[in-house]
């Protein structure tokens, strides 16, 4: 086995796993405290990426783009909650899914229509372009430490909000029960407007990250979302904390298993069979978890406190 | 017994059905008989999707995974057939049993582990679950992986109908749509049906007069993944050609739109919905506007995703609230 390798695919599960975490944590508050079915997300974190090509393109740096992307995108969040989705919280899961649905198409559409069908490349100023070396002998691209470390610092912001602040208290309260906040006089429509917001510029957060690595093109928000709706329900709806540890491990158990998998299956199993199945299965195991994690905890794996079976 | 407007107007539309092939014929563009064809097949999948949607409160989010097993079936004898030369495998009614029972089995497996959850839970695990067949189907090289298979060679049923005449291939489905109809007007009615829809109502009084509602609805589960099946069967032979694209987890969004755009709470709803669904899409992408050089049609999705929004939020019950009330159900 070889030990380098190992340890970029690491990082390289710890990155994934991280731009997983920043789609998931504004998912699953929605998920959690509005009860609502979003597969719109995945359009916000589209919508990052193409703003940050577009803001990057006019200020001529990276750095600036971003900034300017993350207002944008809360903005957009807000919008779409105010228009589209905030009568829909009442109604039942199928409504939702259905709704959601349409706006993944019109977003899809509308970036066609504005961008083109060929996708964008986000440039990179030259200092994240580098490598670093952490180990000697092993250089290590320097925009997917940054990735790592933007990462880390939102996750520890984000658990800073959440458990220490006011309005971290309300969405704790309102994750668990919301009838009852609302009953005690807190304004709930505000609070989810927020949150949606916030969900929305997390999102943004992890395109405008993952487009200078991936590519920025339509559909984008698709794969992610189905991805990023695993961790949620392995870490368990609701459950900032769920998310985070979801979310490593699916980063970590995909992108490690993608790279190695194929090694431990020819210890099993004859080469040619080996070769054949080691792509199905890889991408296959997420899945394969998340069926095993509801099948012996149908809540996830850490259920917010009083949400009962 | 008179018959009620609403009765008239699907016998009317099944009238209209059984006669199309010879108006095309007529007017000399068999385009539509293909067209058709596949809404129907779309069609008899959403009716079995709506024994669990409309009738059960199962919205599973995995539906086409069962086309694409079915579909595969075919595409996968069509293919020994041709590269290795086993007969047998090309053989209609062996496809037809393995597309049934393989979608069973399959069905069975996902239905008794996502049936163990609820709610937000149970559209993922359905979800999930059909991703993870999509994903198999990409990997596996020998049969096509990405690119899909084209299948050389129609099911062979032994001389009793050609399927290779687009006519017969038609009133193969439009009979087999009869049938599902049918088959779920009975379902519906029977004391299944009324336990199916019992604990879609209220789940904690079909457990205290004694049912338990987990064999019922994966009983559900199995017949509407075993329809689905079928069709995937017939869908294969239609379009001669399977891909993982069948069973990617939007074409499972498709077929849920069918079903809310009809109206769940009928029989017929599903297949107004197939059919408004894909001639909405004929329709809206053959726009002739032109707005500052770009045809409006191409962009026909930009009306559609709000379009959706509009019924969801004030069309709850689809186009079957447009049609004149048969008699007060529930």
């Amino acid at each position: 086995m070889n030990w380098l390798l190992l340890l970029e695919q690491i990082l390289n599960g710890f990155q994934l796993g991280l731009l997983l975490f920043l789609l998931a944590a504004g998912l699953t508050l929605v998920f959690g405290i509005m009860d609502m079915v979003n597969l719109a997300h995945g359009s916000f974190y589209m919508m990052g990426a193409y703003f940050c090509a577009t803001f990057t393109g006019w200020t001529g740096s990276f750095l600036l783009g971003a900034v300017l992307t993350l207002p944008a995108v809360f903005l957009l969040g807000i919008i779409v909650e105010v228009i589209a989705l905030r009568t829909l919280y009442s109604r039942d899961h199928l409504d939702q899914v259905m709704a959601t649905f349409g706006l993944i198409l019109f977003f899809n559409e509308a970036t066609r229509l504005i961008w083109g069908p060929i996708g964008l490349v986000i440039p990179l100023p030259d200092f994240l372009n580098d490598t670093v070396e952490i180990i000697p002998g092993a250089p290590y691209p320097a925009f997917r430490l940054a990735i790592i470390l933007v990462g880390f610092l939102v996750a520890g912001l984000l658990y800073f909000i959440v458990a220490r602040t006011k309005l971290g208290m309300l969405i704790r309260a309102g994750a668990s029960n919301r009838e009852m906040i609302g009953a005690l006089g807190v304004n709930i429509r505000l609070l989810f407007t927020l949150v949606f917001g916030l969900g929305a510029a997390l999102a943004g957060l992890a395109g405008l990250m993952a487009g200078p690595i991936l590519s920025v093109e339509i559909g984008m928000g698709e794969s992610i979302l189905i991805l990023t709706l695993v961790v949620i329900v392995i870490g368990g709806i609701g459950s900032i904390k769920g998310a985070f540890i979801a979310a490593i491990l699916i980063g970590l158990i995909d992108t490690v298993g993608r790279s190695f998998l194929p090694e431990i299956l020819d210890l099993v199993l004859p080469a040619q069979t080996a070769a054949t199945a080691a792509p199905a299965i890889s991408s296959m195991m997420i899945y394969l978890l998340m069926a095993l994690v509801l099948a012996i905890r149908p809540q996830g794996l850490f259920p917010p406190k009083g949400v009962g079976r | 017994m008179t018959a009620s407007p609403r009765y008239v107007i699907n016998a009317a539309l099944l009238i209209f059905l059984a006669v199309l092939p010879f108006l095309t014929d007529w007017a000399g563009d068999s385009f539509y008989t293909g067209l058709v064809s596949r809404i129907l097949i779309l069609a008899i999948a959403a009716l079995s999707l709506n024994l669990l949607i409309g009738y059960g409160g199962m919205v599973s989010f995995g539906h086409a995974a069962y086309i694409g097993v079915g579909a595969y079936v075919v595409g996968i004898g069509a293919f020994h057939a041709f590269e290795d030369g086993i007969d047998w495998m090309l053989n209609g009614y062996a496809q037809l049993a393995a597309a049934l029972f393989g979608s069973a089995v399959i069905a069975l497996i996902i239905g008794a582990i996502s049936l163990r959850t609820r709610g937000v839970y149970f559209i993922m695990i359905t979800m999930a679950f059909s991703q993870m067949l999509y994903f198999s189907a990409v990997g596996v090289e020998t049969y096509g992986a990405d690119d899909g298979l084209t299948i050389y060679s129609r099911s062979d049923m032994l001389g009793l109908i050609d399927l290779n005449n687009e006519k017969s291939l038609y009133y193969l489905i439009f009979l087999s749509l009869l049938v599902v109809l049918y088959l779920m007007h009975r379902l519906v009615g029977s004391p299944f049906g009324n336990v199916i829809r019992g604990t879609r109502s209220n789940e904690a009084r079909m457990r205290a007069i004694g049912f338990s509602p987990y064999k019922y609805r994966l009983t559900a589960f199995v017949i509407a993944g075993v329809i689905a099946g079928y069709a995937g069967f017939l869908m294969a032979n239609l379009n001669d050609f399977v891909s993982p694209d069948l069973m990617h987890w939007t074409r499972s969004g498709d077929l849920i739109i069918m079903i809310v755009l009809g109206g769940m709470s009928s029989l017929f709803g599903p297949l107004y919905g197939a059919l408004a669904f894909l001639i909405l899409e004929e329709l809206l992408s053959s726009i002739p506007l032109t707005v500052g050089g770009l045809r409006i049609g191409e962009y026909w999705q930009l009306i559609f995703g709000p379009l959706l929004i509009l019924i969801v939020l004030y069309a709850r019950n689809g186009i079957d609230s447009f049609l004149p009330a048969a008699r007060k159900e529930e």
